[in-house]
Order: structure tokens, then sequence, then C-alpha cells
């Protein structure tokens, strides 16, 4: 089950509305998770990765649509277009928490404060499973204790305040895991984390991925993450994917501006005091008053007059993709 | 004054908050923020301070500035006219330092006041140390703004019209106005995105070798004290572990926490993959920390002694000047480590 494909997206095209205007979030991307390996998204604020899980877990603010493009789940009774599930619907709300579940950045706003941890986990284990009453508390000990957590059998029964934030954090993931989902997605899981609690929460979802072969999507803004953690990896700008790959490919020759500005732009631990960054020049743009062509052109150092139409998406090797009209020149210059 | 003289000397700085509780707020217990603190800041050095949230950092960084008053201990400034006991001071005492030592803070969101123009907040600090025509303060805050790469029309705009990078900058240009020689920034790129943070780092770099600035840098983020710093203070629930030149913490870390923290860290290059250590558990409470070292019940290398005798911050030989480390189970020659030969 190694390669198997869980979840397709194609051409996904989510726009939001606020007064009046039009925020085209996500403007075309298309990517796939495959059973027991991790998709990294990598971008800045604003890029369309926190929207991207939303669409797909249905989980969109009500002022906003899925425009064009397939969400197709693969589940174990065939494909399922996610897309065309009403949102509150018997089908989809069978699927959100049981066959994909999402974790949330802090988990001190994603946690009920009125509701012991254990009621949450019950909860979900209420819904999606046949247990009765002992078992599924039982179960959420076990849940709990699997995820590191000290006196489980006390700690079930407490709120979240009580708990720390990496074991608030440890707890969501619990909920998240509660039904053994087939796909996993985790939005910036830790970025409200120190570094040690971190490592132990990466630690934690390496084991998911391999004892139970989830597919995990991973957010996140931080290159360490992806080259820690991804097997696959897109690099998300202003609501396309500008490269995606295999993390070797995208890391070690990235064949998009974008890509390599953001690489070059990054301290990396352990190449002392005298490594080089350069900073990408100005910021991203105004997403209700967006460039033309090109998202990244205004900040490129490598424009042309092509920029001021949106590249296609080309396939620079079977599974590396970029958008970028002079990516040609990019790759010969990797390949030497 | 030489280069290298410290700008600043903290002697077992403490800073307790008491706990209260129930009705009548009695005082049931300390946090001990920063718990017996000794450090030298030289004069045109970047010093970085990390650690986890709720080491005590900010409050350290924070009681340099006296914006928080230490328990006990001294915090002593010198400077052209010999040494002064900030400690000892009261708020009129300190008006004439606050000009020399300034901070930037974490969020540039909530440090600029949203009611107040970008010149309003910046003419503030000019106006309290002498420049008296509004003309003249007018000209002051445009030339900062243009040292800090933003356009000089932008003094009559209000913060939300400004995106986080750029109010960090403002930030900056504040903290800069009344040309203080000595800036604490408190997290001042952990909040921007990675792009506009190689901004703000490489400005405030060029801002050091013009203005000769010496900088305390807080951050949890250890890739950019390597890239930024030349010494580093690694805290834990509010002592300083370890203590040395920047590279030698990378190239030759002494203290377990230190080890465990650099591992922890996703470091982007697929060529240096490295073991993570994973430390279990939480950071302790402050308010209850545990006897002997703090450290110890998370430590890898834990013996009886740790648990019941503090250690202290020893002095170890090193080629890049000093390197300090409060553990015990570091032996004095340099050729006898323990920890290093233990760890995979």
């Amino acid at each position: 089950m190694a390669n198997e494909v869980a979840l397709t997206v194609n051409g996904l095209k989510t726009y939001i509305y606020t007064n009046n205007r039009c925020n085209r979030a996500l403007d075309g991307v298309s990517f796939e998770i495959r059973q027991g390996k991790t998709l990294c998204i990598v971008g800045e604020s604003g890029c369309g990765k926190s929207v991207t899980a939303d669409s797909i877990m249905q989980l969109l603010p009500t002022l906003s649509r899925i425009e064009d493009g397939e969400i197709t789940y693969h589940g174990p009774d065939g494909p399922v277009r996610i897309d065309q599930l009403p949102r509150d619907g018997a089908k989809m709300r069978a699927i959100r928490g049981k066959e994909i579940a999402m974790i949330f950045q802090d988990p001190m706003t994603a946690l009920n404060p009125v509701y012991s941890i254990g009621f949450q986990i019950k909860e979900m284990l209420k819904y999606h499973t046949g247990l009765g009453r002992s078992d599924r508390h039982s179960k959420a000990i076990d849940l709990l204790r699997s995820m590191g957590i000290p006196l489980p059998e006390k700690r079930v029964n407490e709120y979240p305040h009580l708990y720390s934030g990496g074991m608030r954090q440890r707890a969501m993931i619990a909920i998240a895991m509660s039904c053994n989902p087939r796909i996993l997605i985790a939005d910036e899981p830790t970025t409200a984390l120190d570094v040690t609690i971190q490592a132990q929460i990466f630690e934690l979802m390496d084991t998911l991925k391999r004892d139970h072969g989830t597919a995990i999507m991973l957010i996140t803004h931080d290159m360490g993450v992806v080259a820690e953690l991804a097997d696959d990896v897109a690099v998300m700008y202003m609501g396309n994917i500008v490269e995606a790959g295999p993390v070797g490919k995208v890391l070690r020759n990235p064949v998009h501006p974008y890509t390599r500005a953001l690489l070059e732009s990054i301290p990396v631990l352990g190449r002392g005091k005298d490594q080089e960054i350069k900073a990408i020049p100005g910021q991203t743009p105004d997403p209700y008053n967006r460039p033309k062509g090109c998202q990244f052109a205004d900040r490129c150092a490598y424009r042309i007059g092509a920029c001021d139409q949106i590249p296609d998406e080309t396939q620079v090797a079977p599974d590396h993709r970029v958008m970028c009209w002079r990516y040609e020149e990019f790759a010969a210059d990797a390949a030497e | 004054m030489q280069p290298n003289d410290p700008i600043l000397k903290l002697r077992d700085l403490q800073v307790h908050f008491p706990v209260k509780t129930g009705v009548f707020k009695r005082v049931t217990g300390h946090v001990r923020a920063v718990d017996g603190v000794d450090l030298d800041v030289r004069r045109g050095e970047v010093l970085g301070l990390v650690g986890e949230s709720g080491c005590g950092k900010t409050t350290l960084g924070k009681a340099i500035l006296q914006l928080v008053r230490a328990t006990q201990g001294t915090v002593t400034y010198s400077g052209e006219d010999g040494e002064t006991e900030l400690t000892s001071l009261d708020d009129a005492g300190l008006f004439r330092f606050r000009k020399r030592l300034q901070i930037v803070f974490q969020d540039p969101h909530s440090s600029l006041n949203p009611a107040f123009t970008i010149f309003g907040s910046l003419e503030d600090p000019l106006r309290h140390y002498g420049v008296k025509t509004r003309e003249e303060r007018r000209k002051i805050v445009g030339d900062l703004l243009e040292a800090v790469n933003m356009r000089r029309e932008s003094m009559d705009r209000y913060p939300h019209e400004f995106s986080g990078g750029q109010r960090q900058r403002i930030g900056i240009a504040r903290a800069l106005s009344i040309e203080p020689e000595l800036i604490v920034c408190d997290e001042a790129v952990s909040a921007l995105d990675v792009s506009i943070q190689a901004q703000v780092l490489q400005l405030l770099m060029e801002l050091k070798r013009e203005k000769n600035l010496t900088y305390v840098f807080i951050t949890h983020d250890l890739s950019v004290t390597e890239y930024l710093c030349d010494r580093i203070a690694v805290m834990y629930l509010g002592k300083i572990v370890e203590l040395c030149d920047a590279e030698d913490l990378y190239a030759n870390t002494l203290h377990p926490y230190s080890q465990a923290l650099l591992s922890a860290i996703p470091v982007a290059d697929l060529d240096k993959k490295s073991r993570r250590i994973v430390l279990q558990g939480d950071v302790p409470s402050p308010v209850n920390p545990p006897s002997g070292c703090p450290f110890h019940p998370r430590c890898r290398y834990v013996v009886d002694r740790c648990k019941t005798e503090v250690p202290e911050l020893r002095r170890f030989k090193s080629a890049k000047g000093e390197h300090m480390a409060a553990c015990h189970l570091i032996d004095q020659p340099l050729a006898e480590q323990p920890l290093r030969t233990e760890s995979p």
C-alpha cells in the first residue's frame, strides 16, 4: 500500500468573498497525497496553505466557494468527490474525522475549554465507531498513553487549561488519531511550540506514518521541517503551487526562482557566521490587487517580458513540476 | 573605552514574581523568572540569549532595561562617565540611561500605538530627549525611516497601513531614534515570514556596523543566533546553563540541554540530517523548580549528584575564549568529556 494514492486534488480553485471583493485564495492547485508518505506544503503567510487544508476538510468560511476543480478521496469504497458533497451532509461528516482527520495550529483555541480532554476524544469515538461507553473510556486512556501523556487515567478527566502547550497538541493528535484515519492533515502543528516539544510531536507523527501507513499532509513555513519530515514537497505562492516534487529534488535542485530565493533567505544551522543570506526584496502582493501574470514577478530577479502572462505548469521530470517561464535555464544550472 | 570592555555587568541578578491566590491575594509562592544570572555584555558585540518559552529570557531582557525591577542583584552600566548601578536608581535617575538602552519588541502589531501616526510614535522619545522644534523632529524621523529602508512620507500614516515587516522596521527606527548604545531585540524577527525575516536581519547587521551598536538578541531560533551572534547564552529555568562563543556552541556543545536543543532544530539541509535527542516531558514550573540541577528531570545523563547539588557555571578551556557551562558531569580537562563520548 506504499504508493497508493489516498487523495487527489486537481485544478482546485477556492475563492473567498468579503466586502464585495473576491480573493482568489487558491487559483488552480493540484497535488496528491500517498499512503505512508508525508507531503509538506510550504509557503509564507497568506499563500493559501491553510485554505487548501480547509477545502479538503470542507471547513471553509461560509462566504467562500470551491469554484472549480476536483478533490477526490480514494477511500476503501472507491473514489469520493469531496468537493461535490454538501458541507454538513451525512457523507461528509462520516469522512471528516474518521477517514480524514486534522490537527490545527493552535491547540488552545482548537480544544473546547469547557469539556474535559477525555470527553472530546470520546465524542469522536461515539460518532465514528460502534464502541460502547466503557470501551470508549478505556480507548481514550489508551490513546493518551500512546501519545506519551503521563498518568492518562487521571489526565483523561482534566480540562485543557491544565495541560501544557505540548500536551494539548498531543491531546489534539490523540483526537485526530482516535479513529485511525487514512489521511492526517496537520496545519502548522508545531508553530506555537518550543523546538524540544516540536521534536516530540514529529517523533510521534513519524511513528504514525510508519505503523499505520497514514498519509500525512503537513503544512508549514519552516524549510527545516520540510527537510526533516517530507517525502514530497509543494511550494506555494499566492494561491499557486509554484514548484512540487520529491524533497530531494526540490531542495537540492530548485528550479523556481521563489524556491531558490526562499532557501537562500534562511540561515541554516551549522553553516556558521559567514554564511550569506539573501533577502527577497519587497513583500507578497495584496491579494485583492494581484499582479496580472506570474505572481512572483515583481520580486523576481529573473523577470522577463513573458512573465506578464501566467506560466503553465510544466514537468521538469515525471515527478517534478514547476510554474515558471524560465525554468529550463535553472534546470540546466542545477544540473551543472 | 576599549571595544571589548563590558558595557553591562549583571551580577547575581534575580527577578521573582509573586504568585497570589485566593480572595485576599495571599502570596503563596514566587515565579523565579530570572534566578541568579551573572553575565557581561561587551561593547560592540551581539549577545544571543536563547532558550524555550518560560526560561526567563524576555524577563532578563526587560530587567537589563529596568522595565521590570530586579528582586536581587545588580545591573551595572559602564559608559564614558564611569560605572552606574542601574538597579539602585529611581525613575528620575534612570531617565539619563534610558537614552542609551533601548528595546525592539517581539510583536510589531501590538508595540505601536494604533491611534498615533508613525511620526507621533517616533517623535515622542525625541521630544523627551531635547529635540525642541517640530521641524527638526520631522527631519530626524524622516532620516530614521530612510535608515530602515522605508519612505520618508510613511511618517504620516498609521500602523495599520503597514505590513508586519514594515512595522518591525518602524520599531527598530524608534529604538534607534535617540541613538542608543545598546539595543535589546526581544524576538525581533520571530513574528515575521521567512523572506521578510532576512530583510530585517540584514538591516540590523547594517545598522550595527554603521552606528557601532551592541545588541542583546533574545530568540528561540538557534539558526538565527548562529548567523547573527558573537556570543550565545543558553538559558534554562531562569539560569544560564551555557555561555560561549557562538561558533563554539555549535562545534563543541558542552551542556546536555544545549545539545538537545541544537539537535531538536529542523535543519533546512538534506545533507545534515542529524539524530534528534528527544527530551521527555515539559519545562518544569518555575514556581517549584526541581532541586539540584534544574535540568535533571529531563537529562539523559542524570546521576544522583545532579538531584541535590546545584551546578555552578564553570569555565572550560576553549580555543575561542571562554566557554562556561553549568553541569557537574563535564570534567575540567577538555580531553575528558563523558558527555561527548556517550552521545550517539
